[in-house]
């Protein structure tokens, strides 16, 4: 009798546990989905409710840009169509920004026809801009998992007259294949933190360097700018220089390591926010200060909210920004595009700023965090 | 003559043990770091930022660190020796166990002000959550006859969206200080919080272990299953059980992981894990093929990966090189335990034993 009534109890289980795996992956895969479709409605005001503050902010004067084109297109009878590729949401605060700064603009109020494809995969990425293709739209937009593999498919959408845009990150292939292409410029990011880092003046830099995953354009980026003034300058050393892969308890344990062999540092480099917060749990548990007027520099990247935060309340130092509101530059290429214009330029670099504790206001906390 | 046939039979008894592998490595990276740097093991007393007294110094951080693997040790080897396979989706698991319990102390805003809910609910709420994953990864396996790697292969890659999506995509930061605890130190109390939970876990296991014949019905299904369900066992229900109790173990861990950052990165957090937890089990010379297994030795086997990377850490080797050094370890342990070298070990020694009588 019980073997029974547990055995049903484990269908039952299974059965709902499947059903929760279909609604996890539903988000996930390359499969597309219809942002104009309900469900997806549903979605983007919960995705919304922290994110519309930053986004809506920095967004409004695009946002205005792209009504006009949607106005003239509609019009002139018909929506614009775009098929958006992007990474997984879920990687990281950034990209949940990034989608949730897409789905605000290209929307249907707004004149466009828009479907998402996620993935971090390339193969799959490039699958959905095949079925984009098929599907007709008018424009493409590609934030590429990987840099290589897109010649035939971008051959393809050129062939059937679609405008490629990419954003975000950058691809190897000509640049006939598309149309522009709208990124961060993380070696200039990189730049701006150590020339900060350079004009605090102090007698000895003594850096943990808690780098990103290794070959991705955001540590080379990052990387190098620090390499360089390391390499350039005598007070400038190196007491570690670890990948956490992004991840901040790796942070924290590399971090720990350096404390617990007793050696010297002031300034703590990670190359995200994430990390940096794992760099600072390590200091909170060795009674090590950290912040404004502290011990020890405390250096960020990517403008998380709460990372400002830390900053407004003096415990980090600097915090270096990538942009993720690409959509008001992508609507600006569109609108150029639909006018019959051509572009002054294929490569367009973002605005970018560095945030210094010191200076740093709620207005800032409020417009660029993510 | 009789006494060298003692000492063999006695160093064959050695390292026949099955403790013999995971000490010898333990000694072997403690005799390493004794030579290189003895301050290794210095500990030191000090406060943290908050002003409580803390402990700390590179064995702290071992025992630390070591403990969620050490939890997700102990499902491993049950999960092992049932199924004579192994969870690899409990690196994803712990994401979704780590992401409900953020959901219910979050609510539905991911910058509450104030816990929604008390905190132990939110964790009985992710341990019910971990355990029906593991139910569903435990039902694939033993009614439907899966390959243990095969059937948690679909949690494996489902799993992080899934933990995303209970989130709604959002990154949830959990406010106050009491919630760090669990990661952290408890005020007053100078050892890491989650030595303290790793400390419970294992002396729970032990104890059911001891009272319970839980021990005993798996390693009979996993030594032989038909002979187990002769003998009036239900292989498939013990097999379930087993992924269950790997369920809660995922949920203990998910608490720590989650509490050490008060927030949770769905595609970084307890990352490759799966294959750390893996390995604790062959590093306790348990065999991966399933049946006879010893909880304490996979246990150690935990800690001597955390030994081994904080080490690695130490001499700065870096940390995306920390995976091919465990590789050599792996390659080490599986080569030894292999019928072919153990074949020929037992030759060697035979032949060793012959020419003495001559």
């Amino acid at each position: 009798m019980l073997k029974k009534k547990l055995a049903t109890l484990l269908a039952v289980t299974m059965v709902a546990a499947s059903i929760v795996g279909c609604g996890g992956s539903n988000g996930n895969s390359a499969e597309t989905n219809n942002a104009t479709d309900t469900t997806d409605e549903s979605e983007s005001p919960a995705a919304d409710d922290s994110e519309s503050p930053a986004a809506d902010d920095s967004e409004s004067p695009a946002a205005d840009d792209s009504e006009s084109p949607a106005d003239d297109s509609a019009s002139s009878g018909g929506t614009i169509k775009v098929g958006i590729i992007n990474n997984d949401p879920s990687e990281s605060g950034y990209r949940t920004a990034n989608d949730a700064d897409l789905k605000a603009t290209f929307s249907a109020e707004n004149g466009y026809d828009a479907s998402f494809a996620y993935s971090m995969k390339n193969d799959e990425q490039i699958n959905a801009a095949q079925k984009f293709i098929q599907d007709g739209v008018d424009y493409l937009l590609i934030s590429a998992a990987d840099t290589s593999g897109w010649d035939t498919v971008l051959q393809d959408a050129k062939d059937n007259g679609i405008h490629v845009i990419l954003f975000d990150r950058t691809i190897d292939a000509s640049e006939d294949l598309y149309d522009a292409s709208i990124v961060s410029d993380m070696a200039k990011e990189g730049q701006m933190a150590v020339d900060w880092l350079t004009e605090q003046g102090l007698d000895t830099y003594n850096i943990i360097h808690i780098q990103g995953v290794m070959g991705s354009a955001a540590q080379v980026g990052r990387t190098g700018a620090l390499q360089d003034a390391v390499d350039a300058n005598d007070n400038w050393n190196i007491v570690v220089q670890q990948t956490a892969e992004w991840n901040a308890e790796k942070a924290q344990q590399i971090v720990q390591s350096v404390i617990d062999s007793g050696e010297e540092f002031n300034v703590i480099y990670a190359e995200n926010d994430d990390m940096a917060k794992g760099a600072v749990a390590a200091l909170d548990a060795a009674n090590i200060s950290h912040g404004v007027g502290k011990d020890v520099i405390i250096m960020g990247f990517d403008t998380n909210k709460w990372a400002l935060e830390e900053l407004l309340a003096g415990n980090w130092n600097y915090d270096g920004q990538c942009n993720p509101f690409q959509s008001s530059y992508i609507s600006n290429v569109i609108q150029e595009l639909e006018a019959g214009n051509t572009l002054s330029e294929k490569t367009i670099i973002m605005d970018e700023k560095g945030f210094d504790a010191e200076t740093i206001t709620q207005e800032d906390v409020d417009t660029y965090g993510i | 003559m009789s006494k060298t046939n003692n000492e063999t039979s006695f160093f064959k008894k050695l390292v026949g043990q099955q403790f013999f592998i995971p000490i010898l490595v333990l000694l072997v990276l403690v005799v390493f770091n004794l030579i290189a740097d003895p301050s290794f093991f210095k500990i030191a007393f000090g406060t943290n930022n908050a002003g409580n007294p803390v402990l700390s110094g590179s064995l702290i951080t071992i025992l630390d660190n070591g403990s969620e693997l050490a939890i997700l040790a102990i499902g491993m080897t049950l999960v092992t020796a049932a199924s004579g396979g192994q969870d690899i989706s409990v690196g994803a698991a712990v994401a979704i166990a780590g992401s409900t319990l953020l959901r219910v102390l979050c609510g539905s805003n991911s910058r509450p002000d104030e816990l929604q809910a008390p905190i132990i609910v939110a964790f009985l709420v992710s341990v019910v959550v971990a355990m029906l994953f593991g139910a569903f990864n435990g039902v694939l396996v033993a009614y439907f006859k899966i390959q243990p790697m095969i059937a948690t292969l679909i949690l494996y890659t489902a799993g992080r969206s899934i933990a995303a999506w209970i989130n709604n995509n959002e990154l949830p930061i959990v406010p106050g200080e009491t919630f760090t605890y669990f990661g952290g130190f408890i005020p007053g109390i100078p050892i890491p919080t989650p030595v303290f939970i790793a400390i419970a876990c294992i002396i729970i296991i032990a104890l059911v272990l001891k009272f319970t014949n839980l021990g005993l019905y798996t390693q009979a299904v996993g030594i032989n299953e038909s002979a187990s369900k002769l003998n009036g066992l239900n292989p498939a229900l013990i097999k379930v059980a087993s992924f269950v109790i790997l369920g809660v173990c995922v949920a203990v861990v998910g608490l720590i992981k989650v509490s050490r950052i008060s927030t949770i990165n769905y595609s970084v957090v307890a990352k490759d894990i799966e294959m750390d937890a893996i390995l604790a089990v062959a590093l306790g010379g348990n065999s991966l093929a399933g049946g006879k297994f010893n909880m304490a030795a996979s246990i150690i086997g935990a800690y001597i990966i955390q030994f081994l990377t904080t080490t690695l850490y130490k001499y700065k080797v870096p940390a995306d090189a920390l995976p091919a050094y465990k590789a050599v370890v792996v390659i080490i342990l599986v080569v030894i335990s292999s019928p072919t070298v153990k074949d020929w070990f037992s030759n060697l020694t035979k032949k060793l034993k012959v020419k003495e009588v001559a």
